[in-house]
């Protein structure tokens, strides 16, 4: 590990002195760490979650066989080894379940990203167009509710898609609707959630890039003769891609994986990856098994995610 | 500019955050309600709030998770930043992808992966699961939070301070402690807020790293509402509602009145 | 011999063979990856002395100021003050200030504080760091400011800070880098004159760097152009306006026409230089091009007269007509387009309110100057 810290050097481009200048132990201890933390936290449990996949339930403290380690020296530890296999990703396979769990997960966090798009977008335009004076107020306002606790935002809509509910009472007495209509438990009480919890992770991606787009670019179109609805189109949404991909990847990335909103919103008729290893772990305490779904899951997500990362790091450039 | 703030985004503005702001409004309204329904109005009352205060279970819970609330953020900011000046000040090292991707990966990361992974890092280690694996588990997933707020502001910073304080005699790590820590202190302050309001707010992963004896608010709000809603959750959420506005407001406010001082300043300074 | 332009004082350790160089570069060159931002760069600046580096930006100016401060290490080369090397020796431990173009105020702490900053770390007592910050504040005028914060300060107060502070430990050299570039004009010049008061004062050298001519022209005793990490002359202003030795130096400062030729003879107190087109030229300081070798005559534009007619004792004296007429108030610019199809800029002093030979547009017209009034240069 010593020679994370040993290599450490100044970019080319920003020679940075204090690099240079100390590169003894206060600059190792810097990198090493945080470095070290995130490896012990972070990495190495997603390999114990993968070494566990390929274990077997067991009736025991912990519940999985083989428990790989040197207690039995370096003989047992390597015959423990042998036992592992892929016995967990092909029971996977062989129940539909799980493959619907997967399927229905990605196509609900799809749909959700592009519904909070479609409501966050006018937000965080309307925002970057208001006067400057005002723009820090709307923005903190936006950030607020992501202050307070996801899990009280959630239960704040079963009291209103109940059937029973404020929505139900108001149309009804609006005489809009006459039988109350069955939201709660549904997938559309889903959508709902997730577009909700999450709408301040798009609209605030949005309104960075709309906010630093020139809006003389869009006289300049009009002027040129391009009607205000084809400005939009060729000038501020192209402008404003940026903002749209991280928007989308940071609803759709923790979407698919979501627990709370599935759980409290969706009721036992829905089905999503999230509550389905959440449910193998607690309640059927299959280790084993719900492993080998987060392992899975992870592969799914690893693509996303990387594009994630590249989005943050070319924003990180452009920072400099 | 004015012309442009048009009826439209007028109306999205105004719906937008009706929607964002309306759901947690009416949870406030029946948290005073006197009948037992969360959904009938049944008169003004506060008996919620009163034996909310006798629920000894949520008090304890509520305990649990103020202390895990700052002893996480307080390490967390410590090595978030950390992390950030790793990010934005050593731009070559061996293994750099992979720390920029430990610390990004984090944001987006399902919480369930995250819960599920630590917890069997804990057993995998002996480690009884309760307080102080709550705590370390907060601490982890927070951090990268932290990192990245800190990182936006190193970004930014003038680093001729820096220089400036070392041609002035100061070596780099006084230079640090006297001019790099003070200028982006407010940054690391608002790292501390998100820590602390991520880890009090966070159901997943305290449910999976916990054990019995650490149950924490969300644990235990989440374990009375899958029993149905009640008027006295809905006190609860309140009250955590107002503890979490009020000390944004406080924040805030007080940012704001420094900036009004601070350009009353740079005008009057102008005028010489 | 004849001198050039005005001699500012009585100060030229330049010329005395005697006098011991203070900051020696010696063939310096950085690297930064595969660009070379300096090659092999050798200069020499003497104690006292008001140094400026002049040159657009990435020539290498900033580079050199901050190898000098210790912020990079020169990839190859020496570079010495007062006879040490430098080499090593981090910018904390090293007998040079530098004031920065952003001025890089510590934003957290007041102005008193900031000036008191290196004297700190220097370990002076309190009561002297007192009397000096108090001493500082007084030589910039700042008195009544001292308990402020940077931001309560104007743009021009906060370069003066930034000043004291540099200049508060006394240092042997005081390195400025573009020191008045975020200044509106009126205040740099100014400035440029306080801080050439300022140097005289206390007796420190300046390293100055600076993209601004006319700044380095003010405040230097002398110039070093530099262009794609190398110098391409040193001298005093007036040298460098008057007597430039290169095509890139002539045109960097100034205005300039060029004429491209050949010399055809030497005689004994003149050279004959013939033009590509058939012009001819007679110079009385050719240098030591040889006869027949390809060089560039180059002269100013306010050595040139214009006039209606060919002025009889004229030397040099070529035809053509007006192709352009600008009036700038204190002086009106001519471009003369000569009947070889050259284009020539001729400036004349608006010194009586009534011009006598008014020319304009399409007039036929001579231009004329003296053999010593341009250079002959061979690159």
């Amino acid at each position: 590990m010593t020679d994370i810290a040993a290599t450490a050097a100044p970019s080319t481009q920003t020679p940075t002195l204090p690099a240079r200048l100390a590169k003894g132990f206060v600059n190792r201890l810097v990198i090493i760490i945080p470095y070290l933390w995130l490896l012990f936290f972070f990495l190495i449990p997603f390999i114990i979650v993968f070494k566990i996949s390929l274990s077997q339930t067991a009736i025991s403290m912990p519940p999985y066989t083989p428990v790989l380690d040197f207690s039995d020296g370096i003989s047992g530890f390597l015959a423990g080894f042998r036992e592992l296999n892929f016995d967990n990703y092909t029971w996977l396979t062989q129940d539909a379940l799980y493959f619907n769990a997967y399927v229905t997960s990605l196509i609900i966090a799809g749909i959700s990203t592009m519904l909070t798009l479609i409501v966050g977008y006018p937000i965080a335009y309307g925002m970057a167009r208001a006067p400057a004076t005002i723009r820090p107020t709307l923005l903190m306002l936006v950030i607020l509710p992501f202050w307070t606790s996801f899990l009280i935002r959630v239960y704040a809509w079963i009291g209103i898609l109940k059937p029973e509910g404020l929505l139900n009472q108001l149309l009804m007495s609006l005489h809009i609707i006459s039988q109350p209509l069955v939201i709660l438990n549904t997938y559309t009480a889903i959508f709902i959630g997730i577009v909700y919890s999450y709408l301040p992770f798009m609209v605030l991606p949005l309104y960075s890039s709309l906010e630093k787009m020139d809006y003389s670019l869009v006289e300049a179109a009009e002027d040129l003769g391009c009607p205000p609805i084809g400005a939009f189109w060729k000038i501020t949404f192209p402008l404003s891609l940026p903002g749209v991909v991280a928007g989308c990847l940071l609803v759709f990335i923790p979407a698919v994986g979501e627990f709370v909103i599935p759980d409290l919103l969706g009721g036992s008729q829905t089905l999503m990856i999230g509550k389905t290893l959440w449910n193998e772990f607690f309640s059927n305490r299959d280790w084993p098994v719900s492993s080998a779904v987060a392992v899975i899951l992870l592969l799914v997500l690893t693509i996303p995610i990387m594009f994630f990362q590249q989005a943050q790091a070319k924003a990180q450039e452009q920072g400099r | 500019m004015n012309s442009t703030w048009s009826r439209f985004n007028i109306t999205s503005i105004v719906l937008g955050f009706a929607f964002l702001y309306l759901p947690i409004v009416l949870l406030i309204v029946f948290s005073f309600n006197e009948s037992k329904l969360v959904t009938v109005w049944g008169g003004f009352s506060t008996k919620w709030y009163v034996s909310l205060f006798h629920n000894q279970g949520l008090m304890d819970a509520t305990w649990v998770t103020a202390r895990v609330g700052v002893i996480s953020a307080t390490v967390a900011t410590v090595l978030g930043t950390l992390a950030a000046i790793t990010l934005t000040r050593y731009t070559r090292f061996r293994g750099r992808v992979l720390f920029s991707g430990m610390v990004f990966a984090p944001l987006v990361m399902p919480e369930v992966i995250t819960g599920l992974s630590l917890l069997l890092l804990f057993v995998a280690v002996g480690l009884d699961r309760g307080f102080f694996t709550v705590t370390l588990a907060h601490i982890t997933f927070t951090m990268c939070f932290v990192a990245v707020v800190v990182q936006s502001r190193l970004v930014s910073f003038d680093r001729s301070l820096e220089e400036a304080a070392m041609d002035l005699g100061a070596p780099p790590v006084k230079t640090f402690f006297q001019i790099t820590l003070p200028v982006i202190l407010p940054a690391i302050i608002s790292g501390w807020m998100l820590a602390f309001t991520l880890s009090l707010d966070d159901l997943v992963i305290a449910s999976f790293s916990s054990g019995p004896g650490a149950t924490t608010l969300p644990m235990k709000i989440y374990s009375q509402v899958r029993l149905g809603v009640t008027p006295e959750i809905n006190a609860a959420c309140t009250i955590l509602i107002a503890v979490v506005a009020i000390g944004v407001i406080i924040a805030s406010i007080a940012n704001k009145r420094r900036e009004i001082q601070r350009q009353l300043d740079e005008q009057a300074a102008q005028r010489g | 011999m004849k001198s050039l332009g005005s001699i500012r004082r009585d100060f030229a350790p330049w010329n005395d063979p005697n006098a011991k160089p203070y900051i020696q570069f010696d063939k310096v060159t950085k690297k930064f990856g595969e660009f070379t931002a300096v090659n092999n760069l050798s200069l020499t600046i003497f104690e006292r002395e008001f140094f400026a580096l002049l040159g657009a930006s990435g020539c290498g100016k900033s580079t050199l100021l901050r190898m000098l401060a210790g912020f990079e290490e020169p990839t190859a080369g020496r570079i010495l003050l007062d006879g040490q090397d430098l080499r090593g020796i981090p910018p904390y431990k090293r007998p040079v200030n530098m004031m920065f173009q952003s001025y890089a105020l510590f934003p957290h702490m007041t102005v008193e504080k900031n000036i008191a900053f290196g004297l700190k770390q220097e370990g002076m007592p309190g009561p002297d760091i007192e009397k000096r910050v108090a001493e500082m504040l007084k030589l910039v005028k700042l008195e009544q400011f001292a308990k402020r914060k940077p931001h309560q300060l104007s743009g021009g107060q906060r370069q003066r800070v930034a000043l004291a502070r540099s200049v508060a430990k006394r240092p042997k050299v005081l390195l400025l880098d573009e020191p008045l570039g975020a200044l509106d004009k009126k205040l740099r010049e100014e400035t440029q004159f306080e801080l050439m008061d300022l140097q005289q004062e206390l007796g420190l050298t300046f390293v100055v760097v600076t993209h601004d001519q006319e700044e380095a022209m003010t405040m230097a005793d002398r110039i070093a152009i530099m262009d794609k990490g190398e110098v391409m002359q040193v001298a005093t202003p007036a040298e460098i306006y008057e007597a430039p030795t290169s095509r890139f130096v002539a045109h960097f400062v100034g205005n300039v026409n060029m004429f491209e030729g050949k010399v055809a003879e030497h005689t004994a107190n003149a050279t004959r230089i013939t033009g590509a087109t058939g012009a001819e030229i007679v110079v009385d300081n050719g240098g030591k091009a040889a006869a027949g070798s390809d060089i560039v005559f180059a002269i100013r534009p306010e050595k040139i007269k214009v006039s209606s007619k060919k002025p009889a004792d004229a030397v040099n004296a070529l035809e053509g007509e007006v192709y352009d007429v600008a009036y700038l108030g204190d002086m009106t610019v001519y471009h003369i387009k000569l009947d070889d199809g050259q284009i020539v800029r001729a400036s004349a002093l608006n010194a009586s309110r009534v011009t006598e030979d008014p020319l304009t547009w399409n007039d036929r017209a001579w231009v004329s100057f003296r053999p010593d009034a341009g250079v002959v240069l061979t690159r």
